[in-house]
């Protein structure tokens, strides 16, 4: 293979007008572009707006989800997501309005009204969303309006999000959608009072794999209840009583930074970045959290919690670092929040990151992101599957983090892979999800099979 | 607000599409585009589509699917997507090279009324390009399913390379549904048992299923030529497995219509009668006799009924999926004694329903049969009737999950389990594959549960047998 990397990142995109999304680190003159919409043809790993929206309402477990457009739209995301409910299974059902070409000439919001009849009188859900995709936005169709009358009608929540998927061709913009749903739903109507509480809500937690029940566990031990997640293993009605808490935890920076900024406006609730993914990053959040309650009491219980499980996770590493230690591993995920923590644990076991880049980061994310690597390390915005193919090669990658569409890219490369997305069974947060995440490092990056792979390419030096 | 053509199933009135059972039209012309030599395909529309529909394949056949977009924002919604489509167009040759573009529409670029035609001519004065075949296809996605932009795909394909004029030659033309690369495998093996040349289109199994093999390529080795497509016009036959097929959209039909090629459209080859089909129509275009190695195969599966026959003849499958496939399950279900419960797709246009009563006449109970179906309709169908098997796709997960209905995976999308891209049903040994599959989840399910089920229910007759009056010493 040849090892012919470049540090110039005019000689790295395939395409002219991607060489400013590719930025290499130390080469200080150049600031990533990563605000441009997707470059057409470029076969980009970004999903739409609407994408974005339902993915941050999905875990919404007793709300009904209706999807206003043609099939595919539900289809492609029916029962998409890994999060768990303790209680309603209905956000795993993906409702549609199966627009059909008459509705497309005709206007969509008969057939619209009439679905939420329907859903409404067999269902008597607490909330509806009602998502709009391409072709409802398109012809107009005014689901502000029906959502109104069907909510009067019905005497429920039913919620328009305005998700059209070519509004941008960036889920942060369904992320804003659905955050305004959000705000929509849990404002108290007038007169009505929300008691305040000690709880505090835990904002972009989608419960994969039961990853809410985890932090819940830690915080419970030190001495602290959630009141609700945004939107992990939620109800419509513990929803409704986020107002009352007295602290807003965000994890999810993308998709809920805006969120909690509307609720301090609103409510007056003051917010913390935080972030559960890996060891060290989840004892600086829970110290953060124990620091805001200020109480003797919960800090010596978060002590003595991070001091035990600390150990557990250092025994696990030093296992597997040995095997580990100098591999070059590749990070391509959806936003920033995630790929700070995937290098922070990678870094951890003595791994070198040679590549990595988002969907959706911002600037400042990537500035961050820049400070936190080597120098020489390729940063890519928008990266499509030539780029990485080609930096998979060039920067002689061991392993790659990433989501699905990535994995079998790097595996016919010969390259490990670590998923970090939606499809996932088993979480990743906490303490024993950074456990499990070095055991999986470990299980990709050192397996046997890569021996096999590697011959037919011709590499004899493995 | 009733919509009683969405299926068949007199007391079932809805409206909204509860659990979707099939998916959008440019998805099949995807599958269809991937089975043609150095294609690359463009969905014309906003990015989410094809970042989905790439999603889909590759959950399901475990490989790198690129499929680029016009990525189309609400700018180009307004204006037109012309210069975005014109763009694509240059960055896909740019990067990916292919000798071939295929151009799918979606629901959004469908309704804006872009005019593709006119957009490629445009883009191929202002490029001088004339050596990239670039393949424009209107998928609306309200208007049909997957499965018919499969098939209009196809027709599409042959439509642009098939001469006229072109001199006769001895390959026969077959034409397949969307089905599993080790399906499609082993309908060419059998040609090739036969010594039947052959035109197969489209064929993804190269493409879809790659081996593994020295250098990565961005577009995979494989797949029909363009060459062999242009000549499908000059074939002595074709075969197509499209019962299920609308004239209108119907490949074969085209090449009969168009180019004079006797077409023999066939059941897809799953189970005894079906696949007999196939080997009766190569019997007749050859004139030899059924290969000895097949009439084994013939001789194994029948061995191989009588085993199970018994253990079949317990179940009443629920059968789901597309039409073509649904109706292949169906045969090979009555042929085994396991009369289906329901028989449902989500395909709402097929030719399925009819077929379904006719080969369903000897029947001891009349299953249920759902057109245009969505899983709300399939589970309540299946609970009603008492399946106790499925026969489909991992949409139907929350059968098993929900019910504890089995299912015996067949079909696409298979994202919930490995090797989707690797089930083998068609022909004899094929049939057999199948076979033993629906047979062993029967007895899996039986022997996981039976000294409990029927102990607990024995015993309890006897507890509700009153005892007094009786000497019990």
């Amino acid at each position: 293979m040849e090892n012919t990397c470049s540090q110039t990142p005019e000689q790295d995109a395939l395409i002219t007008e991607r060489q400013h999304s590719i930025v290499t680190t130390g080469n200080t003159k150049t600031s990533i572009n990563c605000t441009d919409d997707s470059l057409a043809g470029s076969v980009s790993q970004r999903a739409c707006v609407f994408c974005g929206a339902r993915v941050v309402l999905n875990p919404v477990t007793d709300a009904v989800h209706l999807v206003h457009g043609p099939i595919g739209c539900a289809a492609y995301t029916y029962d998409i997501r890994g999060s768990l409910s303790s209680g309603s299974e209905m956000y795993r059902r993906s409702f549609s309005t199966d627009m059909k070409e008459k509705d497309v000439i005709f206007g969509g919001e008969k057939k619209l009204a009439a679905c939420l009849a329907e859903l409404a009188e067999k269902h008597h859900p607490p909330a509806i969303f009602v998502y709009s995709t391409c072709v409802s936005g398109m012809i107009g169709d005014d689901i502000v309006a029906v959502c109104k009358e069907a909510s009067l009608t019905y005497d429920i929540d039913v919620i328009p999000v305005e998700s059209s998927g070519f509004i941008s061709g960036n889920k942060i913009v369904g992320y804003r959608a659905a955050g305004e749903a959000l705000l929509r739903l849990i404002t108290p109507k007038e007169g009505e009072v929300i008691e305040k509480t000690r709880k505090l809500n835990f904002l972009g937690e989608y419960n994969l794999g039961g990853e809410k029940w985890v932090v819940e566990r830690y915080l419970r031990e030190i001495g602290i209840e959630i009141n609700v997640a945004f939107t992990g293993d939620s109800t419509v009605k513990a929803l409704k009583k986020a107002p009352g808490s007295c602290l807003n935890i965000v994890q999810c920076t993308g998709s809920m930074h805006w969120v909690a900024n509307q609720m301090y406006e609103a409510f007056g609730i003051p917010y913390l970045d935080v972030n559960f993914f890996g060891a060290e990053n989840t004892a600086e959040s829970l110290r953060k959290i124990a620091a805001f309650y200020d109480d003797p009491e919960i800090s010596a219980r978060t002590e003595a919690l991070i001091e035990r499980e600390m150990q557990a996770v250092k025994d696990v590493n030093e296992k597997y670092r040995k095997s580990l230690e100098g591999k070059r591993a590749a990070i391509y995920v959806g936003g920033a929040f995630k790929a700070f923590a995937i290098i922070r644990q990678l870094t951890e076991l003595g791994m070198e990151i040679v590549l990595t880049g988002t969907q959706t980061g911002k600037k400042t994310e990537y500035e961050r992101m820049g400070s936190l690597l080597n120098e020489g390390t390729v940063i890519i915005d928008d990266a499509n599957p030539a780029e990485i193919e080609k930096f998979l090669i060039e920067k002689k990658v061991d392993v790659m983090a990433g989501g699905v569409k990535e994995r079998f890219l790097a595996y016919k490369l010969g390259v490990g892979f670590i998923d970090h997305n939606h499809d996932r069974k088993d979480g990743l947060i906490g303490f024993e999800g950074a456990i499990r995440f070095t055991k999986e490092v470990y299980a990709t990056t050192c397996s046997p099979v890569w021996k096999y792979v590697r011959h037919e390419y011709g590499e004899t030096d493995q | 607000m009733t919509e009683s053509s969405r299926n068949t199933c007199p007391d079932t009135v809805k409206l909204v599409n509860e659990n979707q059972c099939h998916m959008c039209m440019p998805l099949g012309g995807v599958i269809a585009f991937k089975g043609v030599e150095d294609t690359m395909v463009l969905v014309h529309g906003s990015q989410g589509c094809s970042t989905y529909m790439r999603l889909t394949n590759v959950e399901h056949y475990h490989e790198p699917v690129d499929v680029a977009s016009s990525s189309l924002n609400e700018k180009q919604t307004i204006y037109g997507g012309e210069k975005n489509l014109k763009k694509a167009l240059d960055n896909v040759i740019r990067v990916y090279e292919p000798k071939v573009i295929g151009v799918l529409t979606t629901c959004l670029t469908e309704t804006m009324g872009e005019d593709l035609n006119r957009i490629i001519a445009s883009w191929r004065t202002e490029t001088g390009n004339d050596h990239t075949d670039i393949i424009p296809v209107s998928t609306p996605s309200y208007d049909k399913s997957h499965t018919e932009g499969f098939w209009t795909t196809t027709r599409e394909i042959i439509a642009y390379y098939a001469k006229s004029g072109v001199l006769p030659h001895a390959r026969v033309n077959v034409i397949i549904p969307h089905i599993s690369t080790a399906d499609i495998r082993a309908i060419q093996q059998m040609l090739e048992l036969w010594g039947v040349a052959y035109t197969m289109l489209p064929d993804y199994s190269m493409t879809l299923d790659r081996p593994f093999a020295g250098k990565y390529l961005k577009i995979p080795e494989g797949g029909t030529s363009p060459t062999e497509i242009a000549e499908m016009g000059g074939a002595p036959l074709t075969i197509q497995f499209g019962c299920t097929c609308d004239e209108s959209i119907s490949p074969g039909a085209y090449l009969r219509d168009t180019f004079g090629v006797p077409l023999v459209n066939l059941p897809l080859p799953v189970g005894i009668e079906n696949t007999d089909r196939f080997m009766q129509a190569l019997e007749e275009h050859t004139g030899r006799p059924v290969p000895d190695r097949l009439r084994y195969e013939r001789g194994w599966l029948i061995d191989a009924m009588a085993d199970s026959h018994k253990y079949n003849a317990s179940a009443r499958p629920v059968i789901y999926g597309e039409p073509e496939l649904v109706y292949a399950y169906t045969c090979a279900c009555m042929e085994n004694g396991a009369v289906p419960s329901v028989i449902a797709t989500g395909t709402p246009h097929s030719h399925i329903g009819p077929m379904l009563k006719e080969r369903l006449t000897d029947a001891i109970e009349m299953p249920v049969i759902l057109e245009g179906a969505d899983f709300s309709m399939i589970e309540k169908a299946a609970l009603d009737t008492g399946s106790t098997i499925a026969i489909g796709h991992s949409g139907g997960r929350q059968l098993a999950e929900k019910h504890g209905i089995p299912i015996v995976r067949a079909g696409f999308p298979i994202h919930d389990r490995v090797g989707g891209q690797r089930i083998l049903s068609v022909g004899y040994a094929g049939s057999l594959a199948f076979l033993d599959r629906f047979t062993n989840t029967i007895l899996e399910k039986k022997y996981a549960s039976y000294r409990t089920l029927r102990r607990e229910e024995l015993l309890s007759k006897i507890a509700a047998v009153p005892c007094e009056g009786y000497i019990t010493d």
